[in-house]
């Protein structure tokens, strides 16, 4: 991975590692299901255990996710929601707290406003970088250079289904950590979480990664106790989304607790 | 790592061909600046191994025969170049030839790509297809395919279109498929393109997702242009032979693509023949409600390449609209945006009520019932035709080929709704004879609640049932 530049996802990573646990990750999308909600339901999670937060940009054609995601997206973006927002929502986040917020956006969104301008205004907010769930590091050479220049993390996926010589370059390309789907499908909760994901964990170690994280799927306590045993960080997504659409912010801040719960390794 | 595009690249390819070069085999994976992969990383490896597939069969004298077999036994090529002599009255009597893909097999061109991909979903051992459709022409298409060479078939098909083309839906069923309607966004092309590739990603083991257009992630759009070259090639020799001399113009109707990329092909590196894309203009291109995405998108990456889009300032896709749903999609195949850029195709809106004019004149003058898609290109062949003979003394030595890539019979309904043949309940008028679509037996017993002056937009709903 490239370190040259101060990463604070890996800073985030690091210092949940240096307490004895992996790290927490929540998402939630901007908007949703309004843009003071989200800020307020990020601050919650932030102060209920969340070491990075993802916030993501609801888009009209998100075919990373299944059904939870695609209802909160298409109505954040119903109710008006415009893509700059998501500055405010970052930076409202980042003025509160001192977790590594990054933001999940598909790439066309980023493409339309440009890519450097992007990329400004997410340092600008105080932005960590990005998560880019369609966009591969063979595509991404714009992203490279703006990157390079805000000083923002580049976070790729890897698959079970990446060969060895993409598992290579996907680290190679990425900044601050790899984001590890733990299941051939897309986001929603699932009872269990795949036996895939700790041998792609394992590979993804093995071809030079020095912080992985655990996505989809992920939905309770159980799930990230399991995951945090061999990755450096968990991701949950649909759950989180599925407390603020059913219970607002307080419902987000006390599944983010519990959750947390699941990161502190169990005494043998 | 594929190499990334360049500006250059694009000025490159452009000056090679007017320098003599060839752009009828653009390889992919970019066409100038265009194309490319812009897929989630999961399905980057099916994507290689369809490549990998793709090429070693292309080179693989067994597959070419095997395909060719198909295309001729059981498709049913070649088809036909037929002159339309009453039709071409219309169009300044430059003397008009359709390429009949209506002919083949399933009523369309998209039998020439399902066969291909089908074949090659066997080479690479999976069981399953799926497709997504809009008209229901490449649904039908897929299942055919799928019933023919034994495999499991999903379509996924917007619920809008399934009502808009209820007898295709049940087409698909009748041939073994699974038919499910997708209640996502505008429930229309691009929605069930999303369902599909998010059953790709999970099912991608024993699954080939069999893409209908030019469109998507490379290898698609070389590929399917691949399985399309057939129309081309075929137009080709049959203008020669029946004229004696290359057409003055070539016309096609633009979704995605891809009937309008295999009959280029055979035209692209003759600089004497101009050719023309269609797009649906749907209202008109000032009312916002089309899907003319190269007239008036912008370039951006969805469904896996970097093309035209119709979007908003927020790079959020833009619903389009067209009385035609094979063409209702707001993106177009990579190629077609490269071509456009380079000069070397012209593409133009047709509004609905255009298409829908040379749609019965077709009828009236040629006895051929057209694909709402193909009267898009028959309404610029018209006007293209008109232009090209202004002035001229002999307007019979201009010859244009407009390719009919599929019959009409799936936009009765529609075509009746649009002429106002229809009374409210649905009926032709002054006869008990309904257009609606037949009941399925689950529905019977709910028809019976329902008001018999249930607006179609209604059926929407019905349809999600009727299909799961």
């Amino acid at each position: 991975m490239t370190e040259q530049t101060a990463s604070k996802s890996a800073a985030a990573i690091d210092r949940a590692r240096d307490a004895g646990r992996s790290a927490l990750v929540c998402y939630l999308p901007a908007g949703y299901p309004d843009v003071q909600a989200s800020i307020d339901a990020g601050i919650a999670m932030a102060k209920n255990g969340a070491d990075l937060i993802e916030i993501g940009i609801p888009y009209s054609d998100p075919v990373m996710d299944g059904p939870v995601i695609q209802a909160a997206t298409t109505e954040a973006i119903a109710n008006g929601f415009r893509v700059e927002s998501v500055f405010d929502v970052v930076a409202g986040i980042t003025a509160a707290t001192d977790v590594a917020v990054l933001v999940m956006t598909y790439w066309n969104p980023v493409v339309r406003l440009g890519v450097d301008e992007f990329s400004r205004r997410l340092a600008e907010a105080g932005g960590a970088g990005l998560i880019t769930p369609d966009l591969i590091p063979d595509e991404a050479s714009e992203w490279f250079a703006a990157s390079d220049k805000y000083g923002l993390d580049r976070v790729f996926l890897v698959a079970p289904s990446s060969s060895p010589e993409r598992l290579a370059m996907t680290v190679k390309a990425s900044r601050g950590f790899v984001y590890a789907v733990s299941i051939m499908g897309v986001t929603g909760t699932r009872l269990a979480v795949s036996s895939s994901a700790e041998k792609l964990v394992a590979d993804t170690h093995a071809a030079g990664a020095e912080r992985v994280c655990v996505g989809l799927g992920v939905s309770n306590a159980s799930h990230v106790r399991e995951i945090a045993a061999y990755a450096d960080g968990v991701i949950v997504g649909t759950a989180l989304v599925a407390a603020i659409r059913d219970g607002g912010v307080a419902a987000v801040a006390d599944l983010t607790r519990d959750l947390s719960a699941g990161l502190v390794r169990e005494e043998a | 790592m594929v190499d990334a595009p360049s500006e250059n690249a694009d000025n490159n390819a452009a000056d090679a061909f007017l320098q003599g070069g060839s752009l009828k085999h653009a390889p992919g994976p970019y066409f100038g600046g265009y194309g490319g992969r812009w897929m989630p990383e999961s399905l980057i490896a099916a994507l290689d191994e369809l490549e990998d597939t793709f090429e070693k069969a292309k080179a693989d004298p067994e597959f070419l025969a095997q395909l060719s077999d198909l295309n001729k036994n059981y498709s049913g090529r070649p088809s036909l170049l037929t002159e339309a002599k009453r039709f071409s009255e219309h169009a300044g009597g430059a003397r008009i030839f359709l390429k009949r893909e209506d002919l083949n097999h399933t009523g369309s061109h998209k039998i020439n790509n399902v066969l291909g991909q089908a074949l090659l979903a066997k080479r690479m051992g999976k069981t399953r297809v799926i497709a997504e459709t809009g008209a229901g022409q490449h649904g039908v298409a897929s299942a055919t395919a799928a019933a023919l060479l034994g495999l499991e078939c999903v379509v996924y098909m917007g619920a809008e279109d399934c009502r808009r083309q209820a007898l295709n839906v049940a087409r698909m069923q009748l041939l073994g498929a699974t038919v499910v309607p997708v209640v996502n966004g505008s429930q229309t092309l691009k929605d069930a393109i999303n369902d599909a590739l998010r059953d790709w990603v999970s099912n991608v083991d024993n699954t080939h997702y069999l893409l209908g257009t030019a469109a998507g992630a490379h290898p698609f759009p070389a590929m399917v242009r691949f399985f399309h070259e057939v129309i081309g090639e075929e137009a080709r020799a049959q203008i020669l032979e029946q004229t004696g001399k290359l057409p003055d113009a070539v016309c096609a109707c633009i979704g995605g693509g891809s009937n309008a990329i295999g009959i280029f092909h055979g035209f692209l590196d003759d600089p004497s023949v101009k050719i023309y894309g269609f797009e649906a203009g749907g209202d008109g291109v000032d009312t916002g409600r089309h899907a003319a995405t190269i007239t008036l998108g912008k370039p951006g990456v969805l469904h896996g390449a970097r093309s035209y889009l119709m979007q908003d300032d927020d790079g959020q896709t833009i619903e389009s609209h067209s009385i035609s749903a094979g063409l209702d999609y707001p993106g177009v195949g990579p190629e077609h945006a490269y071509l456009a850029d380079i000069g070397r195709v012209s593409y133009g809106p047709i509004t609905d009520s255009e298409a829908m004019d040379a749609f019965k004149l077709l009828c009236r003058t040629e006895g051929i019932i057209p694909a709402i898609e193909s009267s898009h290109a028959l309404a610029g062949a018209i006007k293209v035709g008109k232009r090209l003979t202004e002035g001229t003394a002999n307007p019979s030595e201009t010859v244009i080929i407009v390719n009919l890539s599929g019959r009409g019979d799936k936009d009765v309904e529609t075509a009746a709704e649009w002429f106002d043949m229809l009374d409210e309940e649905g009926k032709v008028k002054g006869t008990n004879l309904s257009t609606r679509k037949p009941k399925g037996p689950a529905d019977r017993a709910e028809t019976e609640a329902v008001p018999a002056t249930a607006a179609p937009a209604s059926s929407a709903a019905d349809n999600n049932e009727d299909q799961n």
